[in-house]
């Protein structure tokens, strides 16, 4: 055990470092624009604040594609975007672009969704009260929905995980980067289980945090 | 005062249209406790949404105080919305804020400071009787308390116009009862004028001054409360007034 960590330690530290700053900083660009794109999806929508039917139809397939291609795929295919982007298709930084672009169009249905929940009637109330269609997204939509909101975004960081695994299988490294080279090509198990064993504990983290986070902001049952 | 000049409201959906409204013609004076009364689907929640514009009418026009307001929007909408309050069948209150941020909702988006604010709120939660309740969230509040944190929402901005959306229609018939004497109340003291759409006739009865009867999306009947509940003529306000059996 000692000797494994002798040998293996430094390297599973620095992998964990890296897959948790593709997963921290991917999910953080991908709310940036996955929140505006959920707002634009729900306000556009037929009866919602906005109803514009051909936007709506529009951003709603764009969503739809971004959500059909394979990860693996969309991950070989951005190479060539991610190094007008970042300068690079390899290591942490290379594997953000694609990240946020798998991320971005599943964050913007969960936004959506946990909008929709919210009873039509208390933004009418807002409206009636004076409240801007800004406002009513702002201080009502958006902040109703935040127990919500925050349930998505631990389902966000925890799938982003799993896909960080896979962008390690074209140089992003990070855990799924070690996993591969130690464990599948050199056959070294306890590498691989020991990558394992620190996703499990991070994913049960991320989705305790979660729901405790969640369920403190949630005024609506007490 | 409120006008409604030969209103009307057709909804298209799935290419057939629906009329709500039909030829609406209505004046509201300062100072009334009117009552819109009618079947369900009669068109009594659009009508009192046409007031203030949630609902754009198809024809006619919306007068208040002699300013046509058909065709506000913008900055021009907002003020004028947040000049007529308005209370709810679900009072629709901000699960996730406090009974005092929901009172003071109103004040929040028109800018106001935090202690502006506070002192205003606190002020309407004595009104209502919830000064206790100002930390606590509307999910903790029963449901004709709720009605009173969203009636103090309502008066927030010293609106001169009040509209009631089946405000009490979800609430057993005691707590009906205390939060239509908390209406009249309002409508004495402070002057506001109250807008009532409802079903029931006993709403209107008991704090109405003057009534309308829609039916069929058009004003059948309208007048002082006494004289049409005393000589209904419609059919629709007879049997409102349950002066017509049951012949099922």
């Amino acid at each position: 055990m000692r000797e494994f960590f002798a040998e293996y330690g430094q390297l599973l530290i620095d992998g964990t470092a890296k897959t948790i700053t593709m997963t921290v900083v991917s999910t953080l660009v991908t709310y940036i624009i996955g929140v505006p794109l959920g707002v634009l999806l729900t306000v556009t929508a037929p009866g919602s604040l906005k109803p514009h039917r051909t936007l709506n139809a529009v951003v709603g397939w764009i969503v739809n594609v971004g959500r059909s291609i394979p990860f693996i795929i969309l991950l070989v295919a951005l190479i060539p975007v991610t190094r007008f982007i970042v300068g690079t298709s390899l290591g942490t930084a290379g594997a953000i672009v694609p990240l946020v672009v798998a991320a971005t169009p599943f964050v913007a249905r969960l936004v959506e969704t946990a909008l929709k929940e919210i009873h039509p009637g208390v933004a009418e109330a807002a409206l009636s009260c004076g409240a801007s269609t800004r406002q009513v997204i702002g201080k009502v939509m958006l902040r109703e929905s935040l127990p919500s909101l925050v349930r998505g975004a631990s389902i966000t960081l925890i799938t982003l995980f799993g896909y960080s695994a896979m962008a390690g299988a074209i140089g992003a490294g990070g855990l799924g980067d070690i996993a591969i080279r130690y464990g599948y090509y050199r056959y070294q198990d306890d590498v691989m289980v020991a990558t394992i064993v620190i996703l499990i504990v991070l994913v049960q983290l991320i989705q305790t945090s979660g729901d405790l986070l969640a369920r403190t902001l949630d005024k609506r049952n007490r | 005062m409120i006008e409604l000049r030969n209103l009307s409201k057709t909804y298209t959906e799935r290419g057939r249209e629906h009329t709500a409204l039909e030829g609406i013609d209505l004046t509201i004076d300062d100072g009334d406790i009117f009552g819109i009364i009618g079947m369900s689907g009669a068109g009594k929640s659009t009508l009192v949404r046409c007031i203030n514009l949630l609902e754009r009418p198809t024809s006619g026009t919306v007068i208040i105080d002699g300013v046509d307001v058909t065709a506000f929007s913008g900055a021009q909408l907002s003020g004028l919305r947040a000049d007529i309050g308005m209370v709810f069948q679900d009072f629709n209150l901000f699960s996730q804020r406090t009974v005092l941020e929901n009172v003071t909702f109103p004040l929040d988006i028109r800018g106001d400071t935090r202690e502006g604010r506070e002192a205003r709120g606190r002020e309407l939660l004595d009104l209502v009787g919830l000064s206790d309740k100002a930390s606590s969230y509307p999910a903790q509040l029963s449901g004709g308390q709720q009605q009173r944190v969203s009636i103090a929402r309502a008066l927030a901005n010293h609106p001169r116009v009040i509209l009631c959306d089946e405000a009490t229609s979800a609430l057993d018939s005691m707590t009906t009862n205390s939060v239509l004497k908390l209406l009249r109340q309002i409508n004495r003291d402070l002057g506001v004028t109250i807008v009532v759409i409802t079903h029931e006739i006993g709403v209107v009865e008991k704090i109405c001054n003057k009534v309308a009867v829609l039916d069929g999306s058009r004003i059948v009947e309208h007048g002082a409360t006494s004289a049409v509940l005393t000589a209904p003529e419609h059919e629709v306000t007879k049997r409102l007034l349950g002066a017509v059996r049951w012949d099922a």
